[in-house]
């Protein structure tokens, strides 16, 4: 079961350290994490993405939540909360309607194009895993040269009772 | 070191070395009782038996570098069996972190799985903040071992320092309060069960919840069985009891475990060495667990009621809850009954080993002569499950052994940091050869310190728990086990000025346990025993409880 979880942390060295150790010691699985300072500076939220069956699910939340340096552990539901990933790819142009057609795509994925030259370019997408798989799909036939993702960023949707 | 007095400090365990001589040059100003070990590992191991008696966390000073590095098996042992432990290091000055200096090591991030949290202060003002700290989450909820790594230059440089009365770590949460609804969910089930039992773990002697345990089987008559740690939980010469379950557990233990539909598990994490395989173990029994981790509860078994809280709060409201529905019952169940034949039978009819110095025998021997309020360590091996099977502890809390990471050459250490916890009552190790020698350059702790600890020392002169599996599951091929009789015991434990006792007989070694409690220093009894004794039950690993081998 693919899940999100949403970790609040003490913004302090060594912390990103404990909680990817965490994981590698238990032998559970991190699927993507992305790491960024909070409203509050002494705070980072951590969103970590994983693999794991429903009780392998529930200890890896206990064990996150155990340690001392974690200030809340929350698992996010998919259709209760906003995620997106941000991804950059830089594609090969090989002849010269490829800048067209890869532009067309992109606006119809609502993406960034940016660096067009003579043999590459580069589109920025920020989506759900689902719309990047499949813009990925579409793309790759052009030559994908090189990916960088963020990994998923996420909020649960809604204020306290409201959600 | 002011920060550390004013926590209640009275004794620390260390060795010194570059990194961390300011500290020492502090601690000699300081009213604090030095104990100079031999090697830091055992360092950590005085800490921890100190610890685990006393309650509060015990002290250990290491340089940095391989200083660091010796006692990171004796914080990986607490961390293992939740003992309260401040083990504190040098480090290189903080301007060369991370430049390889001579004796720099990243302790920090080699401890970080073993330890309950760990502290670098890079301000000598941090100080007294986090040495609070560190005993705040070393000694509250599930204890552990706390690191704090102070570079040189910390301890060095002055600063005005403030004192903090209290402290709060927004992220640590050690008290739950127990949920009463889930304890009289827990009472409920546990009286409409027709075959209940107890299974009581290290938390019951961490929490100090005896009285309360007690109280419930005696109101239930429900049967006891206890995890290794647990061993002592429960006095073992109770009509209820039934001793440790598990690998080498009491025949009795594990076969009424496996009868049973309905368990109390207080204070135990279901390790492998105790349940066998987690499947057989839970099939077609309901599980009622209580702990003050929360990441216990599902870890290795499913649980019907789970009670998340201190063990002893939540063992004295269920007892208030029993006294008001007044139930009281008398051990006329069918259960009851079974319980009693099947200890009766297993008592009386399992061979024992043929040898004169079996070490049921000796043991029990032991028993007889050792005073009932007498704390006992062990070592790790063979001799350690013989305790588990053959030495019944009868003052719950007296018994201590490494049962989670099985550390060899725990057992004497931690036997002179209990000592020092409890200096009026006799110290005794059990111990095998193999594991004693591990940390024996002890003795001079012992000895010079004047802290007199007893070796009872099974000598089988082999590896012996080793040797069990080559015998039992390589078809003999013996490897790596063999000791050769040596050294001769007697001779090292004179030539630290300890008392040596070689004892032949079961007659010997009584007299020679009474001699040694009755003198002042430190005793080594060399009990050579026969290399050829097996443990016995065993449950195989990999196997269930049902699967019990029975001696043969």
């Amino acid at each position: 079961m693919w899940s999100i979880i949403s970790v609040l942390v003490e913004n302090k060295p060594g912390v990103l350290f404990k909680i990817t150790n965490l994981f590698r010691s238990r032998n559970y699985n991190i699927d993507s994490i992305s790491v960024g300072v909070t409203e509050n500076p002494e705070v980072s939220r951590m969103t970590i993405t994983t693999e794991a069956d429903e009780k392998q699910l529930n200890q890896i939340i206990k064990q996150l939540d155990k340690l001392i340096d974690t200030l809340e552990v929350k698992l996010l539901d998919e259709k209760k909360s906003v995620y997106r990933e941000l991804v950059m790819m830089k594609l090969k142009v090989s002849k010269p309607t490829d800048i067209k057609e890869i532009t067309d795509l992109a606006n119809a994925f609502k993406c960034d194009v940016h660096d067009v030259r003579k043999t590459s370019i580069i589109i920025e997408i920020t989506a759900t895993p689902d719309r990047i798989d499949a813009l990925t799909d579409l793309v790759k036939g052009y030559g994908i040269l090189e990916m960088a993702r963020t990994g998923i960023c996420a909020l649960a949707r809604g204020h306290g009772d409201e959600g | 070191m002011l920060a550390l007095e004013k926590e209640g400090v009275e004794i620390a365990f260390g060795l010194p070395g570059g990194a961390n001589l300011p500290i020492y040059d502090e601690l000699y100003k300081s009213n604090i009782r030095h104990v100079l070990v031999r090697h830091e590992q055992s360092a950590s191991h005085m800490a921890d038996g100190f610890g685990r008696v006393s309650r509060r966390p015990g002290v250990c000073f290491a340089t940095s570098g391989p200083g660091a590095t010796n006692i990171v098996t004796g914080i990986a042992t607490a961390q293992a069996d939740s003992a309260p432990m401040i083990a504190i290091t040098g480090q290189v000055p903080s301007k060369m972190i991370g430049r390889d200096a001579f004796q720099e090591s990243d302790i920090i991030g080699i401890t970080n799985p073993i330890v309950k949290y760990a502290f670098q202060p890079m301000s000598p003002n941090e100080i007294p903040e986090v040495v609070k700290k560190a005993f705040y989450i070393a000694s509250t909820g599930r204890p552990g071992p706390v690191l704090i790594d102070i570079p040189k230059d910390v301890q060095q440089n002055e600063a005005e320092v403030r004192f903090p009365a209290e402290v709060k770590v927004r992220g640590y949460h050690p008290w739950v309060d127990p949920d009463i609804t889930q304890i009289e969910r827990a009472t409920e089930m546990l009286l409409s069960a027709e075959r209940p039992i107890i299974l009581a773990g290290g938390g019951v002697i961490i929490s100090s919840a005896f009285a309360e345990l007690q109280s419930i089987a005696e109101l239930l008559m429900i049967p006891v069985v206890t995890t290794f740690k647990g061993k002592g939980s429960f006095p073992e010469n109770h009509p209820l009891s039934l001793g440790p379950i598990g690998m080498h557990g009491h025949a009795e233990a594990n076969k009424m475990m496996t009868e049973a539909d309905c368990v109390l598990a207080c204070g135990s994490r279901f390790s492998d060495r105790s349940v066998g395989t987690f499947e057989e173990f839970e099939r077609n029994l309901k599980i009622i667990h209580m702990d003050v981790d929360p990441a216990e509860i599902g870890k290795n078994q499913t649980t019907n009621v789970a009670v998340v809280g201190d063990v002893k709060t939540s063992l004295r409201i269920m007892v208030k809850m029993l006294i008001q529905k007044a139930i009281k019952r008398n051990g006329e169940t069918a259960w009851a009954k079974k319980v009693k034949e099947t200890k009766e039978y297993y008592r009386e009819n399992l061979k024992i080993h043929p040898h004169p110095l079996a070490a049921s025998k000796v043991l029990k021997k032991l028993r007889e002569v050792l005073p009932a309020q007498s704390i006992v360590t062990t070592e790790v091996g063979q001799h350690q499950m013989w305790a588990s099977l053959f030495f019944d502890v009868i003052h719950p809390g007296t018994f201590f052994s490494s049962t989670g990471l099985g550390t060899m050459g725990w057992g004497f250490p931690a036997a002179i940091g209990a000592k020092a916890a409890k200096p009026d009552v006799p110290v005794l190790d059990i111990a095998g050869e193999g594991s004693f020698n591990m940390t024996e350059n002890s003795l001079a702790v012992s000895v010079l310190e004047d802290i007199p600890v007893i070796v009872f020392l099974l000598n089988n002169f082999t590896l012996g728990m080793v040797a069990q599996w080559q015998r039992t599951f390589y078809d003999r091929r013996m490897i790596g086990v063999d000791l050769k009789n040596c050294p001769d015991y007697v001779k090292i434990a004179e030539a630290y000025g300890a008392q040596g006792i070689r004892a032949t007989n079961l007659d010997e070694i009584g007299k020679a346990v009474q001699t040694a409690i009755k003198s002042d220093i430190a005793t080594v009894i060399d009990i050579p025993i026969d290399p050829q004794e097996d443990v016995s039950p065993f449950v195989a690993p990999g196997t269930s409880l049902k699967d019990m081998i029975l001696p043969s």
